[in-house]
């Protein structure tokens, strides 16, 4: 059972040096109770206290890093069930799954499609995380073939998918440094599953037919001394599985139960791809901490890692983007001019529109913390005097011949003040972005 | 150790919302449909029952609407008929509902008359069978008028309409009253707004059982994720009694989905991001998927594939997970 607040505070120095971030002890010590500190932030905690501590401050699910280099990824170390009641962290990876049926030249085209999943949208980039190769053919010499030509013809992560570990063991021979994951133990191997992970440092996905089977196989193998787990409890329907990922994390979190407290791994099933997708969706909305695809298209990819962004930003904090003037096409003296907010809905929504206008043009965009239009004037972030400013600041003047530039429809209430502080003849544009293709073609067709 | 199962005991459920009326509860549709009703998070089978599945509405317009191409290609044979178009939706298609936009009000746009109007619904009403959701074209003056129009003509057919809003829920609200409807009470990404509005229409007597929430969600890219955050708030708050966030929501998918740029830009414009077609649909598809994990209940839709993949996810969710 987790130490109370008050349990941890009688083990902590009682400074109140404040050198780990938090005020004093006693609220330094709450959050560690709550999981959302840890132990190595306070410079002056005598060893014994920490060995004390150490087991009940842990965070509830421990973090797990799948791969090595500037391509490896952390896994789990998420402190909330709810994105709202703080945040989710470590975004969900996604791997690919290959299988050694494969011959040489379908291998290699697959893992040239999978290395070229790799998105731009809204200044944002998004790519996959691993490629899992599987053991399907009979002969084991194939599984060794396959990684090595993987490992060879990609930068991403690997997941190394055989029952028997000496399959595992001979392909592991020569890319253990990229800290595959191993997949996986059950309980009729796991004792050379982990001494194999052991020895390699790699770390290990745990199979057990339920959460029953599961966490009595995590506790053997902890007392084995190793902790570089990821668990999956062998649901493979989505109805399931979720059921099983919310009771891994709720109880890892609330109860602190430690057989559970490792990232999940889900692996889809549906055989139409668009199925999948959504299977996955459901996966990396409900706690998996990696997800295991077989459609690599990247028409499929692109909506659900775009999913997985929208999941874990941090609500807390609004999207931005710099405050400044964005070109859009080939811009010159003649080119129309736009402003709206540095919010990053809006202003991607306005660059979208304006692309479509097929009008090269200037957007400005104003920076207010990041808030949209309206809440921005409410606010006083988006008045004429900082559009003046921002417009000043870029040189606009000279930017181009005609002085004129476009306000949103909903703040027209500004076009008088900006008009007076800039000499600019102000337009009122649509109230949405969605108007602006329109509004393009009555009033900037020329 | 051994696992203890955790199950979150839930005070309340969510409200359950009947929609349509057959010919013994004076109207004329072929079945009802009862949304709401979970008593867990959304399919926690194994701590609460899950009653009604949720439920697709598929949108129709009366005007051709500007949608893309992929989007109209499935119904050309019948966009200029709404009657002949809401029958494919159900026929073919495999809707719950149909949601009817009545588009072509807009004093900017098409500018039909109250009377078109309803004509309009009536035709959609003789078409299909299943229930109807009507809402105006956004416009407050013209959908006061023939909001009210519709709601008398279709008086007993107990629709589901929209949209009440926070400054503009009084004519509405009396009109679903009158003529024994229900009421989408529209917020604006806001739950204080969102409970605020249930308040007022519920002070006007309309029963909370008439009343279903949209909570203004942004597409899949497009601030999906708040829209997200709101509907868990409010069905955590309803499950633990909270009256006034304890109805139904519905979510227009499909129209926002197909706004954005993802969803539609051809591959030959952005060839990294494949091929248009399967993205289009995905892009409206994962936008439902990931609301529904969220507390959806009625999904407003566009695409038959998107459709017919996630009524195949909402099978699959619906399967018990009891222990």
């Amino acid at each position: 059972m987790p130490l109370t607040g008050l349990e941890i505070y009688k083990q902590l120095p009682k400074k109140n040096c404040g050198e780990c971030g938090t005020p004093t002890c006693l609220a330094f010590a709450m959050n560690l109770a709550s999981g959302k500190a840890s132990l190595d932030s306070c410079p002056y905690v005598s060893d014994a206290a920490r060995e004390a501590l150490d087991a009940a401050a842990a965070p509830p699910i421990a973090k797990v890093v799948l791969g090595a280099g500037p391509a490896a990824v952390e896994m789990g170390d998420e402190t909330e069930l709810f994105r709202h009641d703080k945040r989710f962290y470590h975004e969900t990876a996604i791997a690919i799954q290959v299988s050694d049926n494969l011959s040489s030249e379908e291998l290699k085209a697959k893992v040239e499609a999978i290395n070229d999943l790799n998105f731009d949208r809204v200044g944002q980039h998004y790519t996959v995380q691993a490629i899992a190769i599987r053991h399907d053919a009979d002969d084991p010499a194939a599984f060794k073939a396959a990684v090595a030509s993987v490992a060879a013809a990609t930068q991403l992560n690997l997941i190394l998918m055989a029952d028997d570990p000496d399959v595992l063991k001979e392909a592991l021979a020569g890319i253990a440094d990229r800290k595959p994951l191993l997949y996986a133990a059950t309980g009729a191997n796991y004792e050379a599953m982990t001494n194999l992970a052991k020895e390699n440092n790699c770390p290990l996905a745990v199979y057990g037919n339920g959460l029953e089977e599961l966490a009595q196989l995590v506790d053997k193998i902890v007392a084995l001394g190793y902790k570089q787990l990821v668990l999956d409890p062998g649901a493979r329907e989505t109805s399931r599985a979720i059921a099983d990922f919310t009771q891994i994390r709720r109880l890892a979190i609330k109860k602190r139960f430690r057989s559970f407290g490792y990232p999940i791994i889900a692996l889809t099933t549906a055989a139409n791809p668009l199925d999948e997708i959504l299977q996955a969706v459901n996966y990396v909305t409900k706690y998996a901490s990696l997800v295991v695809l077989r459609t690599c298209a990247k028409e499929h990819l692109l909506p659900l890692l775009s999913w997985r962004q929208n999941l874990y930003t941090d609500p807390q904090v609004p999207i931005r983007v710099e405050e400044k003037l964005n070109e859009i096409g080939e811009v010159n003296e003649n080119s129309p001019v736009y402003v709206t907010t540095n919010f990053s809905l809006t202003y991607y929504s306005v660059e979208g529109e304006i692309e479509s206008t097929k009008i090269p043009s200037y957007l400005l965009s104003v920076d207010t913390d990041g808030l949209s239009v309206l809440t921005a004037y409410a606010d006083g972030k988006f008045e004429a005097e900082k559009i003046a400013a921002v417009m000043k600041k870029v040189d606009l003047d000279n930017k181009v011949k005609r002085h004129r530039i476009i306000i949103p429809g909903s703040v027209a209430v500004l076009k008088g003040k900006l008009e007076d502080l800039t000499g600019w003849e102000v337009i009122v544009g649509p109230r949405e972005a969605s108007g602006i293709v329109a509004f393009a073609r009555a009033n900037l067709a020329s | 150790m051994a696992v203890q199962i955790l199950r979150d005991s839930s005070r309340a459920a969510v409200q359950k919302v009947v929609l349509g009326a057959t010919k013994d509860q004076g109207g004329t549709r072929s079945h009802t449909i009862v949304v709401g009703g979970d008593a867990a998070l959304p399919f926690h089978h194994f701590e609460g029952e899950i009653v009604n599945r949720p439920v697709i509405g598929m949108e129709v317009q009366d005007i051709v609407p500007d949608w893309p191409e992929a989007l109209k290609n499935p119904f050309a044979d019948v966009i200029n008929e709404p009657g002949r178009w809401a029958q494919k939706c159900v026929d073919e298609y495999g809707a719950d509902l149909i949601y009817l936009k009545l588009d072509g009000a807009d004093p900017e746009g098409a500018n039909h008359s109250v009377d078109q109007c309803v004509a309009t619904v009536k035709e959609v009403l003789q078409a299909v069978g299943v229930p109807l959701v009507v809402v105006g074209c956004g416009d407050v003056e013209k959908d006061h008028e023939v909001l009210e129009a519709v709601a008398e003509a279709a008086a007993g057919e107990n629709l589901l309409l929209g949209n009440a809003e926070q400054e503009n829920y009084k004519s509405l609200t009396a009109a679903c009253m009158v003529h024994k409807h229900n009421i989408i009470a529209r917020s604006p990404l806001d739950i204080n707004i969102c409970k605020q509005l249930n308040i007022l229409i519920n002070e006007m007597n309309l029963p909370l059982d008439h009343i279903v929430i949209d909570p203004s969600i942004g597409g899949l890219g497009y601030g999906i994720e708040y829209a997200f955050s709101i509907m868990e708030r409010m069905r955590l708050g309803a499950l633990q009694g909270d009256k006034m966030l304890s109805m139904p929501v519905i979510c227009t998918i499909g129209s926002e989905a197909w706004r954005s740029k993802e969803a539609t830009a051809p591959v030959s414009e952005y060839p990294g991001w494949g091929k248009e077609t399967d993205r289009g649909i995905l892009w409206e598809a994962v936008t439902a998927a990931a609301l529904l994990q969220a507390g959806a209940h009625i999904l407003l839709m566009r695409h038959p594939e998107a459709v017919a993949r996630v009524k195949e996810n909402i099978n699959q969710l619906m399967v018990s997970n009891a222990y």
